[in-house]
């Protein structure tokens, strides 16, 4: 009895440490100086963990355990080696598998303890399969429509939200009378069903631009489903660290949805991906003025000050190497290159910036939007690349406009405005840039990869 | 309600709010990367499986458990090593105080 006792005190005790370090992990993510180190903590942390709870009294088998690491392992080392423009579709799967493991966990710990569940644990127990069932499914819709085996376009089909709300009502009806009535546990494969068909149909109406304020909520759901796990293992760490990841997740979300001027409610109800059909209005050919890659490339080298705005079009034409290599060659020639970075650009939060260091910008060259704003009208040169709805200057006057109200990039305020786009056909959401149509902007047609390189080429052999 | 339960309550509301201060002062440049470490640290939850299937208390709970450990331990890994390759390409154009 006593070696039991001092054994559980030590894995507490070692559970103490590991969350001590997780807190220490996130903090030290504040700035990318000490961001390393917060790896290490963090990875510290969960080697303890691990090693403490193999300590566990309770453990008879260690085969199967051993079984599940390295097979885990095995899966995990190639999913930490995808190319970085994956690194979306990567972290919505990764929200799924860590989804899949806490729902696995409370179904087993459901079956294992019927009908003896108490009130406030069959209520925890729920949650948690309710919140990790619908973040499986959902993840995976998210993963499938990032890596394009899914149709991107949001499905939407009229009383959707209705549906959806009726489903998630009867999930959460069947959970409370479970909570009533332990002993009906037929009601439990129900309540995990529907989670998983719910995750589904949460996602279906959801497009690629909402992908950052989705990505980021299952993010939350996650968290807060491992954090429901803990209270049913009466497992502090596991409390701590869902704590954790379901704030950094509700915090993205509420900056996501910010950036794109929806409420947080709006967010955490998912009545996201509503999709404007009134936008699309009149096809009007309204003159535009446009530019070859050598007049580009001589605006751009008598220019002082130019500020790239990469967007989701850089990505997808792969052009982040290139646009280094036009940062090196204006930088060269003494011009002063930044990146103004919208919180929404791109698939999930941050992504311009892991593509921008991936192609070796440095990255106090990344502005945050809110501090580069101020610059534009002392701007020579606005290069917007692949970024379309986060430039639109509709979002600060038109008040009809679906994106009116959304946080902008003011690049219609630099002296001279470059637009490299494949064609006239408006973004994501269908809504028409009147940036294109203004006498200082210059439309720069192809693609964002070869036009970039064609400015490079004429920048390097100009000279 | 026991106190052990009441005690995890609080426990939580504390997490929650060291949670909220800590990921408020994270640059926005780390985003990306930020979700990665929290969801390897969310993996955490490996724990509660390795138990689980280490008490073998019935077919069915040991089967689930080790796709749990898998799926676990999978983000663990690929969570961390992500992590770590996309901090490494974080590079400033100031010299590096030493």
């Amino acid at each position: 009895m006593n070696a039991f006792a001092g054994s559980q005190h030590l894995i507490e005790i070692i559970y103490l440490i590991a969350s001590a370090l997780f807190i220490l992990s996130l903090k030290w993510m504040s700035s990318p100086a000490t961001a390393r180190h917060g790896i290490w903590a963090g990875e510290l942390g969960m080697l303890l963990a691990i090693a403490g709870t193999l300590l566990h009294h309770g453990i008879v088998d260690w085969t199967w355990i051993a079984v599940g690491l390295v097979l885990g392992s095995g899966i995990g080392i190639p999913l930490g080696m995808v190319h970085m423009t994956a690194v979306p579709q990567r972290t919505a799967l990764s929200h799924a598998f860590g989804a899949l493991c806490v729902t696995l966990v409370g179904t087993a710990e459901f079956y294992l303890r019927t009908p003896n569940v108490p009130k406030f644990m069959m209520s925890v127990l729920s949650m948690e399969v309710i919140l990790g069932g619908l973040t499986f499914t959902g993840s995976l819709m998210a993963a499938g429509k990032l890596q394009e085996i899914l149709p991107q376009r949001p499905i939407t089909y009229k009383g959707q939200n209705l549906v959806n709300f009726l489903l998630l009502a009867v999930a959460i009806a069947s959970a409370v009378y479970l909570v009533l009535h332990p002993e009906a546990k037929q009601f439990f494969p129900l309540i995990v069903g529907i989670s998983l068909i719910f995750g589904i149909l949460l996602i279906i109406p959801i497009g690629g631009a909402d992908m950052p304020t989705v990505i980021s909520l299952l993010n939350g759901y996650a968290g807060l489903s491992a954090a429901a796990m803990g209270f049913v293992l009466q497992n502090k760490l596991l409390i701590i660290a869902g704590a954790l990841d379901g704030s950094s997740g509700l915090i993205l979300s509420v900056i996501m949805s910010k950036a794109m001027n929806r409420s947080f409610t709006n967010v955490l109800f998912g009545a996201f991906g509503q999709v404007q059909a009134a936008a699309a209005g009149g096809a009007e050919a309204k003159p535009v003025h446009s530019a070859t890659p050598e007049e580009a490339a001589a605006i751009l080298s008598a220019a002082n000050k130019v500020v790239i705005v990469p967007g989701y079009g850089m990505a997808v034409a792969q052009a982040q190497h290139k646009v280094r290599e036009l940062y090196d060659i204006l930088s060269k020639k003494g011009v002063e290159v930044r990146f103004a970075i919208h919180p929404v650009a791109g698939r999930m939060p941050g992504h311009m910036n892991v593509l921008l260091a991936e192609a070796d910008i440095p990255y106090d060259r990344l502005i945050e939007m809110d501090e580069i704003n101020g610059d534009f009208p002392q701007t020579d040169v606005a290069l917007v690349i692949g970024a379309n709805d986060v430039t639109n200057p509709a979002a600060r006057t038109d008040h009809s406009s679906p994106i009116f109200g959304m946080p902008i990039l003011d690049v219609d305020k630099a002296h001279t405005v470059m637009v490299i786009k494949r064609s006239m056909s408006p973004g994501f959401a269908g809504i028409d840039n009147p940036l294109y149509y203004l006498p200082n902007t210059l439309m720069l047609f192809g693609d964002a990869k070869q036009f970039v390189g064609a400015i490079v080429r004429e920048l390097s052999g100009g000279h | 309600m026991s106190s052990t339960l009441i005690d995890s309550l609080f426990i939580f509301m504390l997490a929650c709010f060291i949670g909220f201060e800590v990921i408020r002062h994270v640059s926005p440049l780390l985003h990306t990367p930020l979700m990665s470490l929290t969801n390897a640290l969310d993996a955490i939850a490996v724990i509660g499986a390795i138990v689980m299937v280490g008490e073998r208390k019935s077919e069915f709970s040991t089967v689930l458990g080790v796709i749990a450990i898998v799926a676990a331990t999978s983000n663990v890994v690929g969570g961390f090593f992500i992590t770590d390759r996309m901090l490494k390409m974080f590079k400033t154009s100031r010299p590096v105080k030493k």
